[in-house]
């Protein structure tokens, strides 16, 4: 997928006059962020802080020992017949996926929802390569059948409405006309059937990697997840290595805070631990699986100082609660991973010279890092790329000159009471409009009218003795 | 994360005012309210003369080397102080939250910054959680239906926003309502403002439509960079609504109170 996060503040702009787009992303974060709350702090506001902090812990101490975790996860998933590839970056995934396939002569994969997929833009790289990919997580199908990208982690098609939906559904796969929105998720149900009984292998993500017994875990809410990862032959994960967590127990808490926080549901609806292909007395699952390892950049962020990203378990929380994600909405981020996460990732992930805008396009307000399960200081990692920004050769000069100006007079005594002189001098000029980039200040505000006297002058002047 | 009960006891030290840049130079009426309300509490309050800025916009810019030297400037200003109060969740933030990291590889600073930041308080908090005061007796002269936005930073970083509520609540003729997403970003984020003009614009807009849906005539905060930001904003839209600081109702309440 090309790399948009350049062009961020236009993109922002666009969807902030798209009424569709800010009726359907309104809508969509806030049922979130509401069944959130409820979900997480059921049993209390303690118990939800601490399961928070438990979480938390558990990810840290999981990215702590990620090498050794790798390992064990690599030979217990082989104890269990699984086999386990690891791939440097997209191209390589793609490649050993492609081998797979070709392998087995397969023709038409089915896929169940996968942000890493999207990461590394297989379904592009299959079709290229003369392979039928079929989405079946209704969302990502509503994507496939636009030629469009996913807005959301959890949520692909939160920037469209219901009518925009039905009429895609119309016009693509010949869905009589309804506004009933079951009825729609019906008919693609009907449609997708075929589908899955005809696909030759199946392609899934991860949501965990359970190091101690070698387990693939999935949650997922329709049920395609498990029929991609049961029906079909051959099924293949890939996953990014940041995903591998020590014990079963470590998931107990994990399954529960995922779910709680990306859709307020207290459990998904299908919670799968997949511990490799079908068993000589088992009738039904894959005669294969395959594990694939994903790097991509993974273990350059594991070595800098923002490792804490990795700890991410894609809930989509920080962009339902994100202002910013609220009115710009996800493709403004210009990439695959949106909102206060994606404006933290896709510079770690795809450089900061080519998403430069992402990490300012925040307030700062902190709601993500207040929402999020494992408890990421997003705003801090914001506030770091910030400063790296700074230090890169087409950073802004004129920012820099702009900054240098305001330190010296915030520094020293004379240069601070000029400053003071030349706002409040400002008091009597009819400003409406700022000049330069100012002027951004004027087009949503009026200006304050600085003041006669300054505190300090106030305080001198007799404030300092009052009252005494 | 912020235990204020578990911080230094503050009763009868001497405060030093942090009026912060923007008051000094748009609002200085809210650092002279902050000095009424800290005189009525018993309080003896001085204010260093050299003070300026914290430092928070170059360094939520990035600039770290420019906010360095600026913090640098306000830890050799308050070195002497014995607690710091200042009316402004943010600036407090940025003392409290961003020096200890701001200054982690400066050895010369460092514990210096870890001091200043123990010693610094946010208003309202140093009222109510400081020195346990919940209540000042007060009376506005005319009725006032007010409700509070809830800065981010107060809010996030210091746990803001009960304090405020307690201190108002105990004002008489004062009618309290509550506004809708109070603790949703106004869209201000400092440069933020300007260098993503239409997100924080548009985010504004949907603060200033929850002023407007609600009951209050009156929306009372603790920063005043976000003051400046809703007040602007609704002014540019024609609205006559107030948004105001705290401290100056809670200064003219207790300033109509004669019974003290």
């Amino acid at each position: 997928m090309k790399i948009q996060s350049e062009n961020f503040a236009k993109a922002a702009q666009k969807a902030i006059a798209d009424a569709d787009l800010q009726s359907a992303v309104s809508f969509g974060t806030n049922l979130a962020y509401t069944k959130r709350k409820s979900a997480v702090f059921v049993s209390g506001q303690d118990h939800g802080e601490q399961i928070r902090q438990q979480a938390a812990q558990i990810k840290r101490h999981a990215l702590n020992n990620l090498p050794q975790l790798l390992e064990q996860a690599e030979q217990q998933m082989q104890k269990n017949g699984i086999k386990v590839l690891w791939a440097k970056d997209a191209a390589e995934a793609n490649q050993k996926v492609l081998e797979i396939i070709q392998q087995k002569q397969a023709k038409k994969v089915i896929k169940s929802k996968s942000m890493v997929s999207e990461e590394i833009a297989m379904n592009d790289f299959l079709e290229k390569n003369g392979v039928q990919v079929i989405e079946s997580d209704l969302g990502e199908y509503i994507i496939q059948i636009s030629g469009d990208h996913p807005s959301h982690i959890v949520v692909p098609v939160v920037h469209r409405t219901k009518a925009s939906i039905r009429d895609t559904l119309m016009q693509k796969i010949g869905m009589p006309h309804t506004d009933d929105a079951q009825t729609m998720t019906h008919f693609v149900r009907g449609h997708l059937r075929k589908e899955f009984l005809e696909a030759d292998i199946g392609i899934s993500g991860g949501n965990f990697i359970i190091a101690e017994s070698g387990s693939l875990c999935l949650a997922t809410n329709e049920g395609n997840g498990r029929m991609v990862t049961s029906l079909p032959p051959v099924h293949i994960a890939v996953v990014g290595i940041e995903k591998v967590i020590p014990t079963l127990e470590d998931y107990a808490t994990l399954t529960q805070m995922l779910p709680r926080s990306a859709t307020g549901q207290s459990m998904a609806v299908y919670t799968n631990i997949i511990n490799g292909p079908r068993r000589k007395d088992e009738e039904d699952g894959p005669q294969e699986v395959y594990v694939v390892f994903l790097d991509n950049g993974r273990s350059e962020i594991y070595s800098s100082g923002y490792t804490e990203a990795l700890a991410c378990i894609r809930c989509g929380a920080c962009l339902n609660a994100c202002p910013v994600y609220r009115v710009s909405g996800g493709h403004s981020y210009g990439w695959v991973y949106p909102g206060p996460i994606g404006a933290v990732v896709t510079p770690l992930l795809v450089g900061l010279n080519k998403a430069s805008p992402l990490p300012n396009a925040s307030s700062l307000c902190g709601s993500c890092k207040q929402v999020c399960p494992v408890v990421i200081d997003i705003p801090r990692m914001l506030l770091d790329l910030r400063h790296d920004l700074t230090k890169q050769k087409k950073s802004s000069k004129t920012w820099k000159i702009g900054m240098y100006i305001w330190a010296k007079s915030n520094r020293s005594e004379k240069w601070y009471k000029m400053t003071g002189r030349l706002i409040k001098a400002s008091r009597y000029l009819p400003i409406s409009k700022l000049p330069g980039l100012l002027k951004n200040w004027t087009r949503f505000r009026e200006m304050p009218q600085p003041a006669a006297k300054s505190f300090h002058d106030i305080w001198q002047d007799g404030l300092k003795d009052e009252d005494k | 994360m912020n235990d204020q009960k578990k911080r230094v006891n503050v009763k009868g030290k001497k405060v030093s005012l942090f009026v912060t840049c923007l008051i000094d130079s748009l609002f200085p009426e809210i650092g002279v309210a902050t000095v009424k309300i800290l005189r009525r509490l018993g309080i003896d309050v001085d204010f260093p003369m050299k003070q300026t800025c914290c430092g928070q916009p170059a360094y939520n810019a990035g600039y770290r080397k420019d906010a360095l030297s600026v913090a640098e400037r306000f830890l050799y200003t308050f070195a002497g102080s014995e607690i710091i109060v200042t009316p402004s969740g943010s600036c407090a933030a940025m003392v409290k939250h961003e020096y200890p990291v701001l200054f982690k590889n400066d050895s010369k600073n460092y514990q210096r910054a870890l001091e200043i930041a123990e010693k610094t308080w946010e208003l309202s908090s140093f009222i109510v959680d400081g020195l346990g005061v919940e209540k000042m007796d007060g009376k506005l002269s005319e009725p006032c239906h007010v409700a509070f936005h809830d800065s981010c930073h107060g809010l996030r970083h210091l746990k803001l926003g009960p304090q405020v509520r307690k201190l108002i609540s105990g004002i008489q003729n004062v009618e309290i309502s509550e506004l809708n997403d109070s603790d949703s970003c106004c869209g201000f984020g400092g440069l933020f403002s300007v260098k993503m003009a239409d997100v924080s614009g548009a985010m504004l807009q949907k603060k200033i439509d929850n002023i407007i849906s609600c009951k209050a005539d009156t929306i009372l905060l603790g920063d005043s960079s976000c003051m400046m930001n809703i007040q602007g904003g609704l002014k540019k839209q024609g609205y006559t609504k107030k948004v105001t600081h705290f401290a100056l109702i809670l200064a003219e309440a207790i300033s109509n109170e004669n019974t003290i």
